[in-house]
């Protein structure tokens, strides 16, 4: 091709939307890279660490929307303290500078201040996009900033974040102009909201889709609400406690059946057993419902209402459902593709509200099953491979067996065997966390069949720094590990460097890693960013003398920038 | 029952006597023959590594060993139960060996159940492990199995950040479960910290000292055991009913007619008892327990102080004479230097500012002392 217009070329590859394959476009030539850097508009980064903000602005300087994550996975779970990092600060005052025509922004687990979205809001005319999973360190003044300044907002969606509720007045800074609201969530706030403002936003945005409501909205506004949000699809309620006998009952009902578009339930902060009934009309067109933040509600009740779903794709929802109301599901919801059963009293003694039957159950009944997120009491091996054979199409696959290190109950063996026919059955399995006993050979068969394998959590497994290394050289696609309370050690660590670079991140705790094996690594990788948390030691330099005292949290990551700037005190970066 | 109790007493000495550098071998003795068949001796073989290397345990079991109660010493308290095991799971074999180089938080119930041995730490974790695959047993569904298993369950304080869920839905799982129990206002704290901070305060273990007026011995307490104001009250209830009325007793004259009669602590957090709790931050200053969520109180505790609500408030005017007198001392000092500090501050000026700071405590004090503020 000796003259090929850029044009041309460019107007080819806006068809190309998967970052994936655009990665892939941008290696052939120097022109295809240059068009490709210049048209891309969405960029993620996976770890916010691994480059810095100029560099994206150097690479893709028409960026418009971004999707960054911060803290590794374990921080949900308490493992990482606090301030560990994850700024979005210096992402947010580069893009002011140099992208005013930014629009959308995605963060999952960073630290968000009310401030920069502040910033945000006033430097980026044309924001129409902000959706905060899990982040913190905002309170509902930076939303107020949000609603009163982002002009043509189209989504605020905060999932599961902790903001410092402090009024609820910043639901009353959407101006009267705003009518272009597509997405609103704010589930996660605690505190109180003015409720006939929520109902004039509601009623000036026709175009609202997804719209989840937080504990302080009750039964009367949200019925309200439906009535006049004519193209909901997603609904997420608030409180959710009313009299079957009172009129406002009866006008939920008749604002329910009345509800064609609705496709996607959540919410239920509140509610009593007898308050489901008023939902049951719209359950026969739901794809997706989350019952998982509603304890108290028996197994019969969900069972009653879960026969009304017959379309279910997406179900959330507490072990109070129990084996029995599991093989009601398996009945009643064959399309079902994502299911996840948490667990309503995890630390309480034994009651066996899940077990293994319940699994087995839904394998048997839905086929198209491909992810799971599963707290059970106990496990077998024969149920393992019964779903391994029932159910080939597994991409996540995350089995939390509660009480850590359980063996099988029948035989006492370790589950070796049931997740080795998992990983050799499901082909295009991504995603894996294992639990209960097991031995060095579950990490053999994960390294030899899982070949996709993207993701992986380990947690009290393993008996020797093979099982690590047959993992590390056996998943050539392995970009997350994190392991926990297992004793691998040094050797494990050191095998292979080389393969780090391959991966965005590693996270060990709680293992047999020394700190001279840590130093090792990073001395070997200079491209690496291994940090050792020691929240017990505040020391300023890393002592020379310790080096056989075990780590107790490290986490090393690749990176282009050397080590971070903004790491606190207990963070040392070797 | 000899052999097994002569055995248990060697125990200690006997692991005290081990040498760190052989392999351990326990003979396993089929006092209790009943045997189904197998080889009466059973051997489970422990290896620990020299030191300098990473003290790995490893365990070599013998495929064949089945559970009766013709178990090493270490294990016979299980030996009752073990017979319900052996008389219905003939064919199966022991449980592979136990990964115990990390259930070191899981302490609760072997502590309770087993002797107090002085054993070295892994030993111990050793038990636990072992206890855990024996314990766990739930399609025995015996009697003994399932109440030792939910002792144990109930007794082991949890693992940091396990079960892997968010701290929000553990929140909504501890309202569901607690939700019977009146809560009252402590329920809507948990709630609101049902999205607290994450990370900030897990660490393992932070105990506090804790001391109650009139008692002169102190406690420690385990602030990470508790999620909210409520637990705490009872865990302090109970750390100090025993000694209180052991106080009581004592300064009545020892009469110990009436052993059982212990009043309960109650009200701590909400100043409606007879006591009431109060802490110490890491400023120095006394703080009423109870006003922020329980998220943020945990990190700034650094010790807690159990006070009759009567004698709260002359206790602070106290705390004020001698917060004034110590605050003023500084600054005094180098105002009647003249801002110059080179070198040490001269006896006579050092007592000129004590003085003053003196009298000015004293006059801002004792008025309030009169008024009752």
């Amino acid at each position: 091709m000796n003259y090929f217009p850029e044009e041309v070329l460019e107007h080819i590859l806006d068809f190309v939307t998967s970052n994936k394959e655009r990665n892939a476009v941008s290696l052939v030539c120097k022109t295809w890279y240059k068009v490709e850097r210049e048209s891309r508009y969405r960029v993620f980064i996976g770890n916010c660490y691994a480059t810095n903000p100029e560099r994206l602005i150097a690479r893709f300087p028409r960026v418009k929307s971004l999707t960054l994550k911060g803290k590794p996975h374990f921080a949900d779970f308490n493992l990482v303290p606090h301030d560990w990092g994850g700024f979005v600060d210096p992402w947010i005052k580069t893009l002011a500078r140099a992208c005013p025509g930014f629009e959308e922004l995605r963060l999952k687990r960073m630290v968000v201040s009310d401030e920069i979205l502040e910033l945000l809001s006033k430097s980026f005319v044309n924001f129409k996009s902000l959706v905060l999973v899990s982040c913190d360190g905002f309170s509902t003044d930076g939303l107020a900033a949000i609603a009163a300044n982002c002009r043509y907002l189209r989504e605020l969606d905060l999932q599961e974040n902790e903001v410092d509720d402090r009024s609820g007045h910043w639901l009353s800074c959407f101006p009267e102009s705003c009518t272009s609201l597509v997405s609103l969530n704010f589930a996660c706030l605690k505190g109180e909201i003015n409720l006939s403002v929520l109902e004039r936003l509601v009623a000036r945005n026709p175009n609202l889709r997804s719209l989840r409501l937080n504990r302080a909205v009750p039964v009367e506004t949200l019925q309200k609400i439906i009535t006049k949000a004519h193209r909901l699809v997603d609904l997420g309620t608030g409180s959710f406690i009313h009299d079957p006998k009172s009129e406002t009952y009866q006008k939920l009902k008749n604002a329910m059946s009345k509800c064609e578009s609705i496709r996607s339930l959540s919410g239920f902060l509140d509610v009593a057993p007898h308050c489901l009934t008023a939902v049951y009309p719209i359950c026969p067109h739901l794809t997706s419902l989350n019952l998982s933040y509603a304890p108290g509600i028996n197994s019969n009740e969900l069972i009653k209402l879960i026969r009304h779903c017959r379309k279910l794709q997406r179900l959330w929802i507490l072990d109070c459902v129990g084996d029995k109301g599991l093989g009601i599901v398996a009945a009643t919801c064959k399309e079902l593709e994502e299911l996840r059963v948490f667990p309503s009293d995890p630390f309480g003694p034994g009651n066996a509200a899940v077990t293994e039957e319940g699994l087995v159950a839904i394998s048997v009944g839905c086929h198209k099953l491909h992810s799971l997120l599963y707290f059970c009491q106990q496990m077998t091996n024969a149920a393992l491979i019964t779903i391994a054979k029932n159910c080939p199409n597994f991409i996540r696959f995350r089995l939390c067996i509660l009480d850590p290190a359980k063996p099988d109950p029948d035989t006492m063996d370790p589950l070796d065997e049931g997740f080795g026919a998992i990983v050799q059955s499901c082909k295009r399995l991504r995603r894996l966390s294992i639990s209960g006993l097991l031995s060095d050979k579950v990490f053999l068969y994960i390294g030899t069949y899982a070949e996709q394998l993207e993701m992986l959590s380990i947690a009290f497994a393993g008996e020797s720094d093979k099982a690590m290394l047959y993992v590390l050289n056996g998943c050539k696609k392995l970009r997350k590990l994190e392991i926990r309370d297992c004793p691998f050690g040094n050797m494990a660590l050191l095998a292979d460097v080389g393969k780090y670079e391959t991966m965005r991140s590693l996270w060990m705790s709680s293992c047999e890693v020394t700190l001279q094996g840590c130093k090792t690594l990073a001395r070997l990788m200079p491209k690496l960013n291994v940090e050792i948390i020691n929240e017990n030691d505040l020391w300023d330099e890393i002592p020379a003398d310790d080096d056989r005292k075990k780590v107790e949290k490290m986490y090393l990551y690749r990176t282009l920038v050397g080590p971070r700037q903004d790491a606190p005190g207990f963070v040392w970066t070797l | 029952m000899e052999e097994p109790s002569k055995k248990e007493e060697l125990c200690p000495n006997l692991l005290d006597l081990i040498p760190k550098d052989i392999e351990c071998v326990f003979n396993i003795d089929g006092d209790k023959q009943r045997s189904h068949g197998s080889s009466d001796e059973k051997k489970l073989e422990l290896r620990l590594s020299p030191p300098g290397d990473d003290h790995r345990w490893s365990t070599i079991h013998n495929p064949k060993i089945q559970r009766d109660e013709s178990l090493p010493s270490l294990w016979y308290h299980y030996s009752t139960t073990q017979s319900n095991f052996s008389n219905q799971h003939q064919q199966k074999q022991q449980p592979p060996p136990p990964k115990f180089s990390f259930l070191q938080y899981q302490k609760g119930p072997a502590v309770a159940m087993e002797s107090s041995q002085p054993c070295s730490r892994r030993m111990v974790d050793l038990r636990n492990a072992e206890k855990k695959a024996f314990a766990i047993n739930p399609a025995n569904n015996t009697a003994a199995a399932n109440s030792s298993q939910k002792r144990a369950a109930a007794a082991a304080p949890p693992v940091v950040g396990w079960p892997p869920i968010r701290s929000f839905r553990k929140n909504i799982a501890s309202s569901c479960s607690l939700g019977k129990s009146s809560l009252g206002p402590q329920c809507t704290i948990t709630s609101e910290i049902a999205n607290g901070k994450p990370g900030k305060n897990l660490r393992k273990g932070l105990l506090v000292k804790i001391n109650m007026e009139a008692v002169p011995i102190g406690r420690k307490i385990d602030l990470n055991a508790y999620d909210n104001y409520e637990r705490l009250s009872a865990a302090i209830d109970e750390l100090f009913r025993g000694l209180l009325a052991a106080q009581r007793d004592s300064s009545a004259g020892g009469n110990k007619e009436k052993p059982e009669e212990k009043t309960v602590i109650t009200g701590l957090c909400d100043g409606s008892g007879e006591y009431t709790l109060v802490y110490e931050d890491h400023e120095g200053d006394r703080m009423l327990v109870g006003d922020v969520p329980w998220h943020m109180f945990v990190p700034n505790v650094k010790r807690l102080r159990v006070l009759k609500t009567s004698k709260l408030f002359t206790l602070n005017l106290d705390v004020v004479k001698v917060r004034s007198r110590v605050g003023l001392y500084d600054p005094l000092k180098i105002f009647s230097v003249g801002g110059l500090l080179t070198g040490d501050v001269s006896l006579f000026q050092k007592i000129l500012a004590a003085l003053i700071t003196g009298a000015i405590a004293i006059t801002i004090a004792n008025p309030t002392d009169l008024v009752k503020v």
